[in-house]
């Protein structure tokens, strides 16, 4: 585990989060959320879980971000929340 | 209301930042005496998954021999989750309007060509990923993945309707199915073959040219991580595909 590594990463993972969730525009929430999966995903990397990030990075930041596209062309864009 | 719930959140979060933090019995990262890598079952892995499956990957050989029964019913969960998106979002339409082409939904030159280069190079990459599975990181819920993927973009690109042209909706139900009958066919082999469920060493009597059961496991996982494949590639391509029309399966996004 090298600190700066993981301080860089988790500067960015937080709010990002924070800011998925806080979101109005949901089309802008699911792109905030492959980003966050994407953050994800290199932290798993940088703790040596190389197999977990690679799901990560394909299923996380790859695929669930279209299907959630996906879906919001058919439904709303803005959360009523 | 919003603050109470953000107070509630922020304390929990509190609790559990105190809890993996500042307590003396919570390991730290990456510690040998943390419980489980003291545990006897991980000393077994680490010390004889390359003499029981000679597969280097420890990864690969604990996700599809060691605890197959997961990673099968796993693939079942997926292909549940295709079932399920089909039966609560498909619709029929009997003798249904035909499409409008207009302008818009002509596929763009520069999108398309781009991905006419594209899509190759992401399907050979995602059949390295599943045979490299063994001794890098990646295998079959991956590489399946990364194949979908690669079908989703043909329907991104130009549209729903080239891409059910050249992987239509039942042939994507029935290779999924076809994923989980060859997992669960290494099973039953080992049944026949005198074996439990799963348990592939045995196998080495039938498969030509593989003499230890060492060996027979190896290409056996490899067998089963193409079985998950088949079933991730198509239940990921049909939800996409259910999702983006609701539930028409023509036209798209």
């Amino acid at each position: 585990m090298i600190f700066a590594f993981d301080f860089i990463i988790l500067l960015f993972l937080i709010p990002v989060a924070i800011v998925a969730l806080q979101l109005k525009d949901l089309l802008a929430a699911a792109m905030v959320f492959g980003i966050y999966s994407f953050l994800m995903c290199l932290l798993w990397a940088e703790m040596g879980a190389v197999d977990v990030a690679f799901t990560e990075a394909a299923v996380g930041a790859g695929v669930s971000a279209v299907f959630m596209i996906a879906t919001i062309f058919n439904t709303k864009r803005n959360s009523s929340d | 209301m919003k603050k109470l719930a953000g107070i509630v959140v922020f304390t929990v979060g509190l609790i559990l930042l105190y809890g993996v933090s500042s307590l003396d019995d919570f390991p730290s990262w990456g510690t040998p005496d943390s419980p489980a890598n003291k545990s006897p079952l991980s000393q077994y892995f680490i010390k004889n998954t390359i003499v029981d499956t000679e597969v280097p990957n420890m990864v690969t050989a604990v996700l599809a021999d060691y605890r197959g029964y997961d990673t099968m019913f796993e693939t079942v969960v997926i292909f549940v989750a295709g079932l399920g998106i089909f039966a609560v979002v498909r619709v029929f339409e009997h003798g249904g309007a035909s499409r409008v082409v207009t302008a818009d939904t002509k596929p763009d030159i520069i999108i398309t060509n781009t991905c006419r280069l594209l899509i190759p190079l992401i399907q050979l990459f995602a059949l390295y990923v599943l045979a490299h599975g063994h001794s890098s990181p990646g295998g079959g819920f991956q590489g399946g993945v990364i194949m979908g993927a690669s079908f989703i973009l043909v329907a991104l690109a130009w549209d729903l309707d080239i891409a059910l042209k050249r992987f239509s909706e039942k042939q994507a139900f029935i290779c999924s199915g076809i994923g989980i009958l060859i997992y669960a066919g290494f099973g039953l082999a080992s049944v026949f073959l005198g074996e439990e469920f799963l348990n592939y060493g045995i196998i080495h009597k039938i498969l030509p040219g593989v003499d230890s059961p060492e060996m027979a496991r190896y290409y056996a996982m490899l067998g089963v991580e193409i079985g998950v494949m088949f079933t991730v590639t198509s239940i990921m391509f049909l939800i996409y595909g259910l999702l983006a029309t609701r539930g028409k399966m023509t036209a798209g996004l």
